[in-house]
């Protein structure tokens, strides 16, 4: 099954005459209406016009994630605001979130790429699809809620937490598509063996899980404890969410929607392009994007493109599990926390000492973080009651900042190993 | 059916086209809006051999035909329905037709050419009826039934539409772009370039936008149609007048 057979199996010179057309245009429209891009491609001496070949490709500057804070928040927007008719924004560090908007064209765009990694994942308009990632700024949510909906699908905006409630939910409304993190799927999955509640009694047939690495000892427990087919599916925000990239029912890799983005894949110190099917980070130029196209975007996704085809008959390249970061950014419960986003709350914060200590851990299939803290020594020769207040602070602060909660340990002074050069501040016990 | 890649193009010094990347897959009603000046005459102009491109490729059923002089486009199945219409005023509706099966009077002779007089009568019976009037007689609408019935006689696979619109009153506008629809129905394929683009947009499957020479914008008719910069550039809606409203 495919959302769109023509886009999706289009042969490999079609392709490649499409990706030519739509780079051209996007780099005429970013290069007359995006400062930002018109000043760095000026700076280097490019014009658009220059970029006559795909192969021209890594003749133009890389966009990073510092480009989109220091644009914060509508410089790289290549339409004017009233263009635009949705906004999103994932975290990033110090506080400066990095913000992205849709326009009308771009929503549909969005609904149909998502419509087809869906389908790719076996998802019909006779399912009932949960959606279980959280909505909001978050493009997760309504990402796949689009998709969904534009199939035909029956969605319910379950949206994240209540485990309890969700599976209420799955076993009354007969859920029979789950949406959501890998690591939700597996606390579903502990959970209603720990209610007593079979398999049998649940309807799910698809899974459809993304916005955090997995591996394929995951997907098979998943498989086998919730009786499903898992699929994984890839994309980010900045590029345009949800929709990049899915795996089909073969589950050998995620299909990419070439048609609409370009993909290379690069060593992260020399940043040239690494050899076919060898990993490196993934960098992403939006063929189709309106609101905010985006050239060469360095996602620092560690992946590789593979090289053989799928037998489903899609012709999209296929890229290998997400496999790693190429940043210290960490994935707890989905969401994207940077370390120096802690560092900057302790920072803030009288009586810390800036020696910190990031634990995480997964229990339960949960992710959990404990951020500990060495206070100063006057600190702890006071009474009891600063103490707890000071750690309730620190947690509100962090919870406020990054969005997630997190516990936080106060300890003595000099008890965090030190580091000399680059300080090792985050232990993940993760088992991915 | 026709792939450019890069081509440029323009007339002496005047570089008018400026890299320009596009596609016409079979079957397919594909049209080129942009404002006046913008290179959509050009890019015509320049595919069917009038002019010269200066650069890049032009595909034609994977043939390059960027070197070939217009006679043999034509022959190879690329037809264009000049902007104008470009009649032979003096000479009678049938004589005028009648030029246009050169190509196929040489590839499959007279009878052949018989079939053909039959096919774009059967498309426009109003010529039929005219066919001893002379072409200057003609009003603008049944002109353009002409241009576009010479075109067909030498049986395109692709064929170009510069303007088809100009000039005529929106009734038998639609008329013609009914006319178009239908040759697609019947597995024509047809670049249309158009000042009209809610109109042409409204038939095509997909469309480029074209600005000073640059293709700014790709994309399917429903997508053209909806995206704002199009709106405002080339459908004139006044969108800052309706947000007031």
């Amino acid at each position: 099954m495919y959302w769109e057979p023509e886009q999706e199996r289009m042969s490999g010179e079609e392709l490649a005459q499409l990706q030519l057309e739509r780079l051209e245009s996007t780099l005429n429209r970013v290069y007359r209406n995006v400062p930002f891009y018109r000043k760095k491609f000026d700076e280097l001496g490019i014009s658009p016009e220059e970029i006559g070949s795909l192969s021209d490709l890594p003749r133009l500057p890389f966009t990073t994630k510092e480009d989109l804070r220091q644009n914060y928040p509508y410089g790289l927007f290549a339409v004017p605001m009233r263009e635009v008719v949705r906004i999103h924004a994932s975290s990033g560090t110090t506080g400066m979130s990095t913000v992205v908007g849709y326009t009308r064209n771009d929503i549909k765009t969005w609904s149909n790429l998502v419509a087809r990694v869906l389908t790719a994942g076996g998802v019909t308009k006779d399912d009932v699809v949960q959606i279980s990632f959280g909505y909001g700024l978050f493009t997760g949510g309504f990402g796949l809620h689009y998709g969904a909906e534009r199939i035909g699908a029956s969605v319910i905006p379950a949206s994240s937490g209540n485990t309890a409630r969700q599976i209420k939910i799955m076993m009354d409304f007969k859920t029979t598509a789950l949406v959501g993190t890998p690591s939700y799927a597996m606390l579903v999955a502990e959970t209603i063996r720990e209610m007593g509640i079979p398999v049998s009694a649940l309807s799910l047939k698809y899974g459809l899980f993304g916005a955090e690495p997995w591996s394929e000892g995951m997907r098979q427990e998943i498989q086998d404890k919730l009786g499903i087919v898992a699929t994984d599916n890839y994309g980010l925000s900045e590029v345009l969410g949800p929709g990049v990239s899915g795996e089909c029912q073969e589950r050998r890799g995620l299909h990419i929607s070439e048609d609409h983005f370009l993909v290379e894949v690069i060593d992260p110190e020399t940043l040239t392009p690494v050899a076919a099917g060898q990993a490196g980070e993934l960098v992403i130029t939006t063929l189709t994007k309106e609101a905010f196209p985006m050239i060469r975007y360095r996602t620092r996704d560690l992946t590789s493109l593979l090289t053989e085809a799928c037998p489903c008959g899609r012709t999209g390249r296929l890229m290998s599990r997400v496999v790693g970061r190429t940043d210290d950014m960490l994935i707890i419960k989905g969401v994207n926390v940077f370390p120096s986003q802690i560092e900057s709350v302790l920072f803030e914060i009288e009586g810390t000492e800036p020696h910190y200590q990031i634990v995480i851990d997964r229990k339960r299939a949960m992710d959990e973080v404990t951020v500990l803290v060495e206070a100063a020594e006057s600190i702890f020769f006071d009474q009891m009651r600063r103490q707890s207040g000071m750690v309730e602070t620190i947690r509100k602060r962090l919870a406020h900042e990054l969005g997630i909660s997190v516990d936080v340990k106060l300890v003595e002074k000099k008890t965090l190993q030190r580091f000399e050069g680059k300080a090792k501040r985050v232990v993940d016990n993760r088992k991915l | 059916m026709l792939r450019l890649r890069n081509v440029e193009s323009g007339y002496g010094r005047l570089r008018v086209l400026r890299k320009v990347t596009m596609h016409v897959r079979a079957g397919e009603i594909v049209t080129i809006i942009g404002a006046n000046g913008a290179g959509k005459s050009t890019l015509l102009r320049t595919v069917a051999g009038l002019l010269r491109a200066r650069s890049g490729e032009i595909l034609f059923d994977t043939r390059e035909i960027g070197n070939l002089p217009p006679e043999k486009i034509v022959f190879l199945g690329c037809s264009l329905v000049p902007e104008g219409r470009q009649l032979f005023a003096p000479m009678t509706v049938r004589e005028n037709i009648l030029l246009g099966a050169y190509p196929q009077f040489r590839k499959n002779g007279g009878s052949a050419v018989g079939n053909d007089f039959e096919r774009v009568y059967g498309i426009f019976p109003l010529l039929r009826e005219r066919e001893k009037q002379l072409a200057g007689t003609l009003s603008g609408g049944e002109q353009q039934m002409l241009a576009i019935a010479r075109a067909l006689m030498a049986r395109p696979k692709l064929i170009m539409m510069d303007e088809p619109s100009m000039g005529l009153a929106p009734m038998i506008m639609k008329d013609i772009f009914s006319i178009v629809t239908s040759l697609r129905k019947g597995g024509d394929t047809v670049l249309l370039v158009e000042q009209n683009a809610k109109a042409a947009l409204g038939i095509a499957d997909r469309g480029y936008v074209l600005e000073t020479g640059r293709i700014i914008m790709e994309g399917t008719a429903e997508t053209l149609l909806s995206n704002r910069d199009v709106q405002r550039a080339y459908l004139g809606r006044d969108l800052d007048a309706e947000g007031k409203m």
